[in-house]
């Protein structure tokens, strides 16, 4: 699900309301379950929140920064190494993140979502600080995520180069329905 | 519910921390001056100094721990690592508990390893450092909890840092009460044990409900 | 602007009798008719009280005259512990509730829980002086008061420092709570680590004053008790007034960006 709209109309407040982060005064929030094994977990818990924040700590390494948060979030050591392959990062495996620029920060960030066993991604605005080879590569993690069966709610002011199917629903918010 | 998360938080805490060691030798340099003005303040006078040594200890301690409350939970709010573990595989609860831990072995396990230095300039009998030591590691968890509470609740502020300390001084007092009452002998047999059961009993009580209020106040600071 | 009041006419007429007590603008509306009677009252109480305790009560044959600032003194102490209580309850319909307007109160109440614990020390310190000597001591009661007082400063200190006056309140909430459980705790150290100070005059066996002192003191309870209502309540219409000034202020900003 994509959510586009002017600067400032609400996306990232929508997605922060919906990662269960503001209260809401009005209306409803409501995740429905398909699978009935997990009775005890709530849709919380199945989330992964990218903001426009890196949350990457700088004196730590590329690895350390990521094997933090696979074992946080269900990833195993190997899915580090394979997530910091993917995002064009694997030669700088074991240096500091204080060296990386920008455009290599948000892919570090990204690759969070590698490493975490979530299926709900929300994403606010994924492509930013990135080129075009980045744009590209946020739209083969949508994909890839979307094809292993996940959920990604994104907004976004660029159209992203996905695979133009049927799964992509936008949502224009500020327009008068 | 694995300790892996849990493990990776303190962990990770501790590692920043040696990584960035000049902060924690700053905060032992701060503890340490303390005991060499009161001197200055004070007189030299043995007899005088060996007397108020743990009530000057204590609050070396307590005014150093206040000063390094702010960085807390700043690093994580202000880089989005704390919006991000919000999903985790544990609750933001756990995540204070961690935090809390490694806060207490990052700011005061290096005191506590640099008493013995103030000892010796305040001419403290040996007897009493041991005592000394022991009511630290009872009532600074309950420090730390506190000032938990109030780093979350500042945090949210640019210049939260400095209003922090005031906030959690007056909460404080029963612990820097109980806690020099446990070293001296001066009200009677009996007094020094029961004050630390009671300091003992706080910090346990501390450190089991601070961290909820903690998640609370973090939930409520990024709305 | 017609839109905007059928808008209003809309909502009120979904709201139940508890809503109508909520909703801000409303209790500004009711709140507007206790402001004078409550005034008055206070006006009343404070005259009847001021004069019993200075012409119609007795000297203590110890204290001499000194002994009327107990009328105050009293009054203020016992004031400033039951405002700590009324914003912890605040606090409560702050964050379990969600009362809309029960940060308002708990913010109104700080002031006024501080005033009250400046005089009753100020006074007690008064009184302290000629009768006992010092001007200070640091037994359990005056300690704790002290302390007390710390925290209601601070807390005014905490809503000044937050721009967004609704977060801090959830915020300032917590911790109102957190100090609301440790006030048992500090009490208890406090007293636990001194002595002195008289022993309550009132207790729950009997009331240990003729009938000529302890006549005045509750009239004075009562003056200061509504002293306070009177103040809170005009203190929640002041505040909900100023922050409709600052919506409306905001508004107007927005909309002049937009033309301009």
């Amino acid at each position: 699900m994509i959510l586009r709209g002017a600067n400032g109309i609400g996306k990232t407040s929508l997605l922060m309301a919906l990662a269960g982060y503001l209260h809401i005064e009005a209306g409803l929030i409501g995740w429905e379950k398909t699978k009935q094994d997990d009775d005890e977990k709530t849709a919380y818990e199945d989330m992964h929140f990218i903001s426009h924040q890196y949350a990457i700590k700088e004196n730590l390494s590329l690895t350390e920064n990521l094997k933090f948060w696979a074992d946080m979030n269900g990833g195993s050591k190997d899915d580090v190494f394979m997530a910091l392959e993917k995002a064009g990062l694997g030669h700088g495996a074991d240096f500091e993140a204080l060296m990386l620029s920008q455009g290599q920060k948000k892919r570090l960030s990204l690759a969070r979502l590698l490493v975490s066993k979530k299926p709900i991604w929300l994403l606010d605005e994924p492509t930013s600080a990135l080129d075009s080879e980045g744009d590209k590569w946020v739209a083969s993690l949508i994909d890839n995520h979307l094809d292993d069966g996940g959920l990604v709610i994104a907004a976004t002011h660029l159209d992203l180069p996905m695979k133009k199917n049927k799964r992509i629903k936008t949502i224009i918010l500020g327009q008068d329905k | 519910m694995s300790m892996k998360p849990f493990n990776a938080i303190l962990i990770r805490d501790i590692k920043l921390a040696s990584r960035s060691f000049g902060d924690v030798l700053t905060l032992v340099l701060f503890f340490i001056m303390i005991g060499v003005i009161i001197p200055f303040a004070i007189g030299p006078n043995k007899m005088l100094l060996a007397s108020i040594a743990p009530g000057i200890i204590w609050m070396a301690a307590f005014l150093s721990s206040l000063l390094a409350i702010d960085r807390f939970f700043r690093a994580d709010f202000e880089d989005g690592s704390l919006l991000a573990m919000r999903h985790a595989n544990i609750s933001l609860s756990a995540i204070a508990f961690a935090k809390l831990i490694a806060l207490w072995v990052i700011t005061i396990l290096p005191l506590i390893i640099a008493t013995p230095i103030l000892a010796m300039m305040l001419f403290m009998d040996f007897e009493i450092l041991i005592r000394t030591i022991l009511s630290l590691l009872a009532g600074t968890p309950a420090l730390i909890a506190f000032g938990g509470i109030g780093a979350a609740i500042t945090v949210s502020l640019k210049r939260g840092g400095l209003i922090a300390p005031v906030l959690i001084l007056p909460i404080s007092i029963p612990i820097l009460i109980f806690g020099i009452s446990s070293i001296k002998a001066n009200a009677g047999i009996g007094v020094e044990s029961a004050a630390m059961l009671f300091l003992i009993a706080i910090s346990l009580l501390a450190m089991v409900f601070a961290p909820f209020a903690i998640a609370l106040a973090l939930r409520l600071d990024q709305e | 602007m017609k839109k905007s009041s059928s808008a209003t006419e809309q909502t009120l007429k979904k709201m139940n009798w508890f809503d109508k007590l909520a909703h801000p603008g409303q209790f500004l509306k009711w709140s507007k008719y206790l402001v004078l009677p409550l005034t008055i009252i206070t006006i009343l109480l404070f005259t009847i009280g001021l004069w019993f305790a200075f012409f119609n009560s007795p000297e203590d044959y110890q204290m001499g005259d000194t002994v009327r600032i107990m009328y105050v003194h009293v009054p203020n102490a016992w004031l400033s512990q039951f405002t700590y209580m009324a914003m912890a309850v605040s606090a409560i319909g702050t964050l379990v509730w969600r009362h809309p307007i029960a940060d308002v109160s708990m913010k109104v109440a700080a002031p006024l829980g501080a005033a009250f614990t400046a005089i009753a020390l100020f006074t007690g310190s008064l009184w302290g002086r000629p009768t006992w000597g010092t001007f200070w001591e640091w037994d359990g009661r005056m300690t704790a008061t002290l302390i007390l007082l710390f925290m209601y400063l601070g807390l005014i200190a905490l809503w000044k420092s937050f721009d967004d006056q609704l977060r801090a309140a959830k915020l300032i909430a917590v911790l109102t709570l957190v100090g609301a459980v440790n006030i048992p705790i500090i009490k208890f150290s406090v007293d636990w680590w001194n002595t002195l100070h008289q022993s309550s005059s009132i207790s729950p066996s009997g009331i240990a004053m003729p009938p000529s002192i302890y006549i005045p003191l509750f009239v004075m309870m009562f003056a200061f008790t509504f002293l306070f209502i009177t103040l809170h309540i005009v203190g929640m219409r002041t505040e909900i007034l100023r922050r409709k000034a600052d919506a409306l202020e905001r508004k107007s900003l927005n909309q002049n960006e937009k033309r301009g």
